[in-house]
């Protein structure tokens, strides 16, 4: 994200160069070693502040469902950076998405809706790719000039097409579509009941993963299925393929991949296609699933956060889909009143700051080390003398803690190498 | 005089003048194609936003609006000139007029002395709100992009936090808008009153004095020359010398001092208060403005016009029948084409120096003895 605007052109593309660093991947039992410390940590401040929210049903259900259009930004955003193109015009396709969905949904069916938003989405990514690829435009300025563009022509044909007639009638103004029928959710049969019954003993752990587990299987979207299959899909057509590997060598080294026959272009006009198509999908979700219409204003900025999810994740979609559960969980706990809940949170975050701290300083990193301690005994400090956190705050949390995680690791983080720069056709020679 | 007409070459002007002039024909046509599609008849509609927006009612209204444009649009355009990207100016801008506000609300002492100091506050704060953003780049090295878009949202939480009865807010009589206490008539800037086409902010002033600062600092000072040079390549910048590092943290502060003012013509010239209605998201005009003004103190200034002669004019086509939404797909499509515009005038650009240089080797390399006859 380094390439701006300037009197000079975006940075050429890196001629070849040695290859990236050593792979920092983590094993599978490393994972859930983590998982695992996370949920027993949760569940222990769960059960000192009582804070039953934490873990509920109710609450990680409504945070999958937050969670979804994020990661799908996200996951556009993973596949058009892989390709080397910053797509900060998310939004703009997120926005044409819904539109799209609305449009469609309303008139005919949900499917269709969806598969218009998706349409639309990918126009969108084609203007971004037009302008980035072909005329070689700095990459952050097209994507807000699609931003831009995509919320102007979406208000304008909104009042084109739900403001008169027809659409009108059924509940359509210049700012909204007409209602548009559900989309199918899918429930375990029997294994809900039986998780909540178990959750609703508030056991130590048990009844956490139970509140954890009931929340990601009842009442499941279709759309949210289709979310989690394209989140393996990705990463297994990313990473396991050779069509995979072609696209993210056009992020890592353009040259390197021409000299090799990749069709830079090509591999670079489909990954920013395919990255409007899923913005479309997550701007599908919001019209159809969330809030079964088309609403100006209906993305809330979720394509800057998917962005933010999708660095969060070190362009890796692991990360990504719990950058975005993270963005979910906090926006769940505006909409479900978390004022509580984000007070027992704070506990949760002294714990990790004095076990930063403790790490920090067993590494000798005095300084930070102290900053977290000062800053763990303040939030200690703002938990005992307070017994709830106010509303407005609550709101904020993702982004706080966004801030924080990013401060904290940034440095760990490694963007494709090309990422944001300009590639013409035949440069390397 | 001859040394004055040789440092302006005329290709170069052309070609600058070039870009913007197929931007706005390539614009004019897809609107024309917009509004055809709609079954109406374009020719109208512009011949309309041109006589309304060359109304004197409407340029006092629009060199308003371009005031606070244009300090958003350098404010951008310095992170810009560095090749940081400020989404950030949003939250600031808000913030820093937010807590001026407040600041001037509970200030008694006289205009000459209050007015300085809520400028200064709001600087401040814009400077203090960008500055996290700065140190957590150079210290941490966050992307500015994403922090500054949590900084936004964070600073929508504060202020949502703190503007409420019974805080820093109070309710108006009517019961529906909440506001900090209003400046006492003593802290209004002053303005001019041109009858009745309106009244002229004088904050105006402000923004050129600032326009006038911006095109010194960068282009005729040891440390804007620094700042472009970070911003064109900071490996050749700390090769010279200058502290890469510092830059960022400075020009992030500049870009967030600049945007603390945005708010202000709006403050101590039209609304006195900060309300719940305060204009909000001038931040991402801004950066459409500087983009459109290619961060030059001129462009930013005409683009700043453009933006607001649209607002104005579309907004009363809505009379004649045609829908003012039409300004966000005008906008877009401008800014669109500008942007390509400039890449391909740029490359055409190249295209012809190295044809002219090409040609000057090669009339050199089969004429050397004459062309040392006339050295």
């Amino acid at each position: 994200m380094t390439a701006t605007m300037t009197d000079a052109p975006p940075p050429a593309a890196p001629k070849a160069e040695g290859a990236a660093g050593k792979r920092s991947g983590r094993s599978l039992g490393q994972i859930l070693m983590i998982v695992a410390g996370a949920l027993l940590l949760v569940a222990a401040v769960r059960v000192i502040t009582g804070a039953d929210q934490l873990t509920s049903e109710g609450q990680v259900g409504a945070a999958l469902g937050l969670a979804v259009p994020i990661g799908l930004a996200g996951l556009a955003g993973l596949w058009s950076e892989r390709a080397g193109v910053v797509n900060i015009g998310l939004e703009g396709m997120m926005i044409l998405g819904t539109f799209g969905a609305g449009w469609v949904g309303w008139q005919t069916n949900p499917w269709l809706g969806l598969l218009c938003g998706i349409g639309f989405g990918v126009l969108g990514g084609l203007v971004h790719a037009v302008a980035t690829i072909t005329f070689g435009v700095d990459h952050i300025v097209s994507g807000v000039a699609v931003n831009l563009l995509a919320l102007g022509a979406t208000q304008y044909l909104a009042k084109l097409f739900f403001a008169e007639g027809k659409p009108a009638e059924a509940g359509g103004n210049p700012k909204q579509s007409p209602p548009v029928d559900s989309l199918p959710h899918v429930t375990v049969p029997g294994l809900s009941d039986a998780l909540q019954s178990v959750q609703n003993h508030h056991w130590f752990l048990v009844s956490d993963l139970a509140g954890i587990v009931g929340g990601l299987i009842t009442d499941l979207s279709v759309v949210t299925i289709l979310a989690v299959l394209l989140f393996v899909g990705s990463w297994w057509l990313l990473w396991r393929t050779s069509f995979g590997l072609r696209l993210r060598s056009c992020g890592e080294n353009p040259i390197a991949a021409e000299s090799l026959g990749v069709n830079v272009y090509q591999y670079k006009y489909v990954a920013v296609a395919v990255s409007g198509g899923l913005a479309g999908l997550g701007g599908a979700f919001l019209a159809l699933v969330t809030s079964h219409t088309y609403l100006e204003g209906q993305t809330g900025g979720r394509g800057y956060i998917g962005l933010a999810a999708m660095i969060f994740g070190n362009w890796r979609p692991g990360g990504l889909a719990m950058g975005a559960g993270l963005f979910g969980y906090s926006d769940a706990l505006q909409l479900r009143n978390g004022g509580t809940t984000v007070h027992a949170l704070l506990l949760l975050l002294v714990v990790l700051l004095v076990v930063l701290a403790g790490w920090k300083l067993y590494r000798s990193a005095v300084w930070q080390g102290a900053i977290s301690l000062i800053v763990g005994g303040l939030v200690l400090a703002w938990y005992l003398l307070t017994d709830e956190v106010p509303s407005d705050f609550v709101g904020a949390t993702p982004y706080v803690v966004t801030l924080l995680v990013l401060s904290l690791s940034a440095q760990r983080l490694r963007m494709p190498k090309a990422d944001g720069m300009r590639y013409r056709k035949g440069q390397g020679k | 005089m001859k040394k004055l007409t040789s440092r302006i070459d005329k290709e170069r002007l052309l070609l600058g003048i070039a870009a913007p002039l197929l931007a706005i024909v390539a614009a004019l046509v897809v609107t024309t194609l917009v509004i055809l599609a709609t079954g109406k008849n374009p020719g109208d509609a512009f011949s309309d936003m041109v006589t309304y927006g060359f109304a004197s009612d409407s340029q006092v209204y629009i060199l308003n609006k371009a005031t606070t444009y244009y300090l958003a649009g350098v404010a951008v355009a310095i992170g810009f000139r560095m090749n940081l990207f400020n989404i950030g100016v949003d939250g600031q801008y808000r913030l820093a007029a937010f807590v001026a506000a407040v600041l001037g609300g509970a200030l008694t002492v006289p205009g000459w002395i209050a007015i300085p100091l809520i400028v200064i506050c709001a600087m401040a704060t814009g400077a203090l709100w960008a500055a996290i953003a700065g140190v957590l780049k150079v210290t941490r090295g966050v992307s500015e992009v994403i922090s500054t878009i949590m900084l936004n949202s964070i600073a929508t939480a504060i202020i949502a936090y703190l503007l409420q009865p019974g805080k820093l807010g109070q309710l108006d009589q009517a019961g529906t808008l909440v506001s900090t206490k209003p400046l006492p008539s003593s802290s209004y800037f002053f303005s001019i009153d041109t009858g009745p086409a309106g009244v002229l902010w004088g904050f105006f002033v402000i923004a050129v004095v600032v326009g006038v600062g911006y095109w010194f600092v960068l282009g005729r000072t040891r440390f804007g020359f620094d700042l472009r040079t970070v911003g064109q390549s900071d490996t050749a910048a700390a090769a010279s010398g200058v502290g890469v590092k510092k830059m960022v943290a400075t020009s992030m502060i500049i870009s967030g001092a600049v945007a603390g003012l945005i708010g202000m013509p709006t403050l101590l010239n039209d609304s006195h208060q900060f309300s719940n209605d305060f204009p909000a998201g001038i931040g991402f005009t801004g950066i459409a403005i500087a983009l459109l003004g290619r961060n030059s103190p001129i462009g930013i200034a005409l683009g700043a016009l453009l933006w607001g002669f649209l607002e104005r004019t579309t907004n009363h086509l809505e009379f004649q029948g045609y829908d003012k939404e039409i300004l966000g797909v005008i906008q877009g499509v401008i800014v669109l084409c500008v942007v390509i515009a400039y890449e391909v005038v740029r490359r055409y650009g190249l295209k012809r120096q190295q044809q002219r240089v090409g040609a000057e080797l090669a009339a050199q390399a089969a004429a050397p003895t004459k062309k040392q006859e006339v050295a």
